[in-house]
C-alpha cells in the first residue's frame, strides 16, 4: 500500500515538505555550482567528471522537486518550484552557500555534503513514504560513483605535501562552521520520525556522520568539522555568493516566464 | 491495426524489442532491462519502465518511441517512468551485454577490476574516468592493444 501523500496528517506532510525541500535544494545548489567547472577544470578528464556529477545531481534535485509537487500539491509542477522563488526562499544547507572556490575547495565542499548526503539516504531505506523510499534507494546506486571519486581527490590532496595539503586544509578551514549543516536537525523532525519516513533524528544522523567519516580524518590527519554553533539558521541567511548563483541559474527561465521547451 | 483481437503482452515486449537507446542505438530497451511491466488493457497499452539514470536526458526521446512503436496497435499507449524497482546494470541481458561488446562498450561487471577489454579482451586495462560522456559510461585505456574503450556504470 502506498503511503499517499493525501493520507498524511497536516504536521507529517509540513515535515515531509520541509525535508523534501531541503534534499531537493541542496543536490540543486551543489549541482549547479559544480557544473561551473564544465570548461575550466584543472584536467580535461575532471571536466567530465565534474560535468556528469552535476548532471546527475540535477536529476535527483528534478525527481526530488516532483515528489515535493506531489506533497504540497499547489499547482506548482518541479520547474516552478525549482526557479520560482527569490533568493531567500530556498532551503540548502549553509555549507551549499560557499562560492565554488579552487579546486581542492570543491572537493573538500563535495567530501563533507556527499558523506553526509549518504547517511541521510541511508536513514530513507526503510520510510513509510515509499515514493521517496524508492527514490532514494535509485539515488544512493549513484551517488556510490560521486564517493569513489571524491574520496580518491581528498586522499590525493590531503597526502600530497606542499600546495595540495596546504589548500586543503585552508578549504576544511573556512567550511568548518559551516560543515555540519547538512544534517542539522530540521523543524518538524520528530514527527516523521514517528510516522516511520526518517529513521532517526538529525542529532542521530550526525553522530552517524561523524562515525562514517571519522576514521579517513584520523587517517589523513586532517581536522574533524566542529560541532554545529547554530543548527536553527543552517539553512537560512544566504551569503552573496548563493545570490549571485541564483541570479545566474535563473536567468533563462526569467527571460521568457511561462515558456515551453 | 496489427493483430488487434488477439494483443497480448508477449507481443507488445516483442514489439519493444525495436525501441533502441537513442545513446547506444545497438541495444533495445528490452536488452537494457528497461521494460519492467506491460500490461495491455482493452482500451490501452500501459508500460512501466525504470530509467537507467534518475537524470537521463533520453527518457523523453525513449518515451516518444515507445508510443510511436506501439501506435500500431490502435490503442492508446501510456508509459510510466518510476522507481518503485530501482533499475540495476544486472538487468542487461546476455543479448545485450554482447551487443554492447561487439560495438565497443565494456558490459559492466561485479567489480571494475573485472572490466575487460571489448576489443581484444585484454585484462591489461586501466581506469581513465568513473565518469564518460554520458551518465551511463565510464572511460577506460587497454594498455593491450592501446585502444580507449568506455564501458557501461555497474549500477
Amino acid at each position: 500500500m502506498t503511503a499517499l501523500a493525501g493520507e498524511l496528517v497536516p504536521a507529517t506532510r509540513n515535515g515531509l515538505s520541509l525535508l523534501l525541500l531541503a534534499m531537493a535544494d541542496d543536490e540543486f545548489v551543489i549541482g549547479f555550482s559544480d557544473s561551473e567547472w564544465t570548461g575550466i577544470a584543472p584536467m580535461l578528464e575532471e571536466d567530465v567528471a565534474m560535468s556528469s556529477i552535476a548532471q546527475d545531481e540535477l536529476g535527483h534535485a528534478q525527481a526530488l522537486y516532483g515528489l515535493l509537487a506531489e506533497v504540497v500539491a499547489d499547482g506548482r509542477d518541479a520547474d516552478a518550484i525549482a526557479y520560482d522563488r527569490p533568493p531567500e526562499g530556498y532551503y540548502h544547507a549553509r555549507l551549499l552557500d560557499h562560492p565554488r572556490g579552487d579546486w581542492a575547495h570543491t572537493i573538500a565542499r563535495r567530501y563533507l555534503y556527499d558523506t553526509a548526503d549518504s547517511v541521510r539516504l541511508e536513514a530513507l531505506t526503510g520510510s513509510a513514504h515509499e515514493p521517496l523510499r524508492d527514490l532514494a534507494a535509485k539515488i544512493r546506486r549513484e551517488e556510490r560513483y560521486h564517493e569513489m571519486h571524491v574520496g580518491a581527490w581528498l586522499e590525493r590532496l590531503a597526502t600530497t605535501p606542499g600546495e595540495p595539503r596546504r589548500r586543503l586544509l585552508a578549504a576544511l578551514g573556512r567550511l568548518a562552521a559551516d560543515a555540519a549543516t547538512v544534517l542539522a536537525p530540521l523543524p518538524g523532525e520528530l514527527s516523521l520520525v514517528m510516522a516511520g519516513i526518517v529513521d532517526a533524528p538529525g542529532d542521530d544522523l550526525d553522530a552517524r556522520w561523524r562515525s562514517k567519516i571519522g576514521p579517513t580524518f584520523e587517517r589523513l590527519d586532517l581536522p574533524m568539522p566542529p560541532a554545529l554553533s547554530d543548527a536553527a539558521g543552517a539553512r537560512t541567511g544566504h551569503s552573496d555568493a548563493f545570490r549571485s548563483l541564483h541570479a545566474e541559474l535563473t536567468s533563462v527561465r526569467r527571460l521568457e516566464p511561462g515558456a515551453t521547451w | 491495426m496489427i493483430g488487434a483481437a488477439v494483443l497480448d503482452e508477449a507481443t507488445v515486449r516483442a514489439a519493444l524489442a525495436g525501441v533502441l537507446d537513442p545513446e547506444i542505438p545497438v541495444v533495445s530497451v528490452v536488452d537494457l532491462g528497461m521494460v519492467e511491466t506491460v500490461d495491455v488493457e482493452a482500451d490501452r497499452i500501459r508500460v512501466e519502465m525504470l530509467p537507467t539514470f534518475i537524470g537521463c536526458p533520453a527518457l523523453d526521446l525513449i518515451r516518444d518511441s515507445v508510443v510511436g512503436r506501439l501506435a500500431g496497435f490502435g490503442r492508446p499507449v501510456e508509459v510510466d517512468f518510476g522507481f518503485r524497482v530501482p533499475w540495476s546494470s544486472d538487468r542487461i541481458t546476455d543479448e545485450g551485454r554482447e551487443k554492447l561488446r561487439r560495438s565497443g562498450f565494456a558490459p559492466p561487471t561485479a567489480d571494475l577490476t573485472a572490466t575487460r577489454c571489448p576489443y581484444c579482451g585484454s585484462a591489461n586495462i586501466a581506469l581513465d574516468n568513473l565518469f564518460g560522456p554520458t551518465q551511463c559510461r565510464s572511460l577506460f585505456y587497454c594498455r593491450g592493444c592501446r585502444q580507449p574503450f568506455e564501458g557501461f556504470k555497474t549500477l
